[in-house]
């Protein structure tokens, strides 16, 4: 079972390379919806590759069940969750950065 | 290796915990508070201990994070300053903390394998616990029937809580100059979402409520996972949607009835001929008696949990709707 | 194999540790919703691979409870935005 050991590597180093690329937008990024972009690549395409690498890793009992369940319901409630926030925050008032820009400019002229 | 973890673990919480007392923005607590559960559910998990770090992260990270929040909406967000300067508390508590450091010196060293819960307790249990109950998980077989009674005082304990947040708070009935129903009538994707899981996390509080003799789980945590699912529906729905699912009288007599249950469980070994709480004379087996016992005084222990929580966010969330606190 | 799951795991908490640095210093209250939220996410991958790294796989019944909680904490927070003032 040596290829399903590289396979399963290969996975969970690429899924914990997205994780970092993504915690590091957390802090790079100047606007609070850009950051929310980046924290949500963590929360989809590094738990994909991550479970999957897990999957894998188990042979067909209820461990591979449990975990497409996780999986699932990882993958309904984060953009939900991610699209919760985004509209409370707009409904709070927080405004892009272009639009701060915009209403700066137009304070100055 | 593991305790290369550990250590960075321990330091992010002992980072949180400071950052906590130094913020006067109470709801940004709330946050560090949820993410201080979380860690500590974690530090449990390194060391082994399933079920406690089941508890943790069900009653730490959600119920009670869910709770304070609610509380925020009665009282308000910022905390005031304090009038007085605090370094005479700080003399206090920094020299009782060294006279405790001072006791502990004298007991026998962290984990030797020679100490004596190692060498008499511990052994015990592992060994006549198969023959005695033969449940897998040793940690259901210790709380529900070696110290059954322990588990019982617990659940009064809860049960009084109920009693005592009842009494202080009350669940108000709805009235007119109530603010109408707010906020999520506009957050179709959350309706849709939390309909469709609902019915999921019932079925998955109800597994982990049988699952409990042998794996991680138990009576209590499958309370309060059921209780989040019904807090999830009171969040979207909105409170009188759910007060006329699942009302606040049925909730105060399932309480009763759970305790009720487990104690009738230990009164009916009594009147079968043995001591109170000892399951073996519930069957002519004493194997499956013990099995029988521990079977229905979780399902007492899980409902009357259920209750008492939902009841406890049913009273918070009917004061937070009296008024729009800014 | 026991090195990738160690590995990986400790790439998981350096995550983590990033996701609490933003929870602490948020420029804007958002900021830390979306760290604790970040933060919950990233701990349902810790338990599950510890779980394999320990070679104890019952520890997924508590990465399901905390998928549920984080899920539910968050619905939690932005209700009580509902009652209180958003930004300060």
């Amino acid at each position: 079972m040596l290829i399903l050991d590289i396979i399963s590597s290969i996975l969970l180093i690429a899924g914990v390379f997205f994780g970092f690329s993504g915690a590091l937008g957390l802090f790079k990024f100047p606007d609070f919806f850009t950051r929310m972009h980046a924290a949500s690549v963590t929360d989809s395409i590094a738990t994909i590759l991550i479970l999957f690498g897990l999957i894998l890793q188990t042979s067909f009992d209820i461990n591979t069940a449990k975990l497409l369940f996780i999986l699932a319901f990882l993958m309904i409630t984060s953009p939900t969750a991610s699209h919760a926030l985004a509209k409370s925050a707009r409904h709070g008032g927080l405004l892009t950065l272009p639009e701060v820009q915009a209403k700066q400019q137009e304070r100055t002229h | 290796m593991g305790d290369l973890i550990d250590l960075v673990l321990l330091a992010m919480l002992a980072i949180t915990a400071l950052q906590m007392i130094f913020l006067k923005d109470l709801f940004a607590v709330v946050m560090l508070f949820g993410i201080f559960s979380f860690l500590s559910a974690l530090i449990f998990i390194n060391l082994d201990a399933v079920d406690v770090a089941f508890t943790e992260a069900s009653v730490g990270a959600g119920i009670s994070t869910v709770l304070m929040l609610g509380t925020l909406a009665i009282t308000g967000r910022k905390e005031k300053k304090s009038a007085h300067s605090s370094f005479l508390p700080l003399l206090v508590v920094c020299i009782t903390g060294a006279a405790l450091i001072y006791g502990t010196l004298d007991m026998p060293p962290f984990g030797h394998p020679n100490n004596p819960i190692h060498e008499h307790v511990a052994p015990r249990y592992i060994e006549e616990s198969p023959k005695e109950v033969g449940l897998p998980n040793m940690v259901t077989s210790v709380l529900a029937s070696y110290r059954g009674f322990d588990t019982l005082g617990e659940t009064v304990v809860v049960f009084a809580a109920l009693i005592g947040v009842l009494a202080l708070l009350g669940v108000r009935r709805q009235e007119e100059n109530d603010v109408p129903e707010s906020g999520f009538k506009a957050h179709h994707v959350l309706h849709v979402v939390a309909r469709f899981f609902i019915p999921l996390i019932i079925l998955f509080a109800l597994y982990v409520q049988f699952h409990g003799d042998f794996g991680p789980g138990g009576g209590f945590q499958a309370g309060v996972i059921a209780a989040a699912a019904f807090i999830l529906y009171t969040l979207v729905f909105g409170l009188s949607r759910s007060f006329s699912v699942v009302g606040p009288k049925f909730l105060q007599v399932l309480a009763s009835i759970g305790v009720l249950l487990y104690a009738s469980v230990g009164l009916f070994s009594m009147y079968k001929g043995g001591q109170f709480l000892d399951y073996s004379k519930l069957a002519t087996d004493p194997i499956v008696g013990q099995h029988y016992g521990i079977i229905v005084i979780e399902l007492g222990v899980g409902i009357t949990v259920f209750a008492v929580m939902l009841s406890i966010f049913y009273a918070f969330g009917s004061q937070a709707e009296r008024s729009n606190i800014q | 194999m026991t090195e990738v799951y160690t590995a990986v795991t400790i790439a998981i908490l350096v995550v983590m540790a990033m996701a609490l640095a933003r929870a602490i210093s948020a420029p804007t209250v958002y900021d830390r919703i979306l760290g604790v939220n970040m933060f919950g996410t990233k701990t349902v991958l810790f338990i599950a691979v510890g779980g394999y790294l320990m070679g104890r796989p019952d520890f997924l019944d508590i990465a399901i409870v905390y998928a549920l909680i984080n899920f539910i904490g968050m619905v939690a927070v932005l209700r009580f935005f509902e009652y209180t003032a958003p930004i300060d």
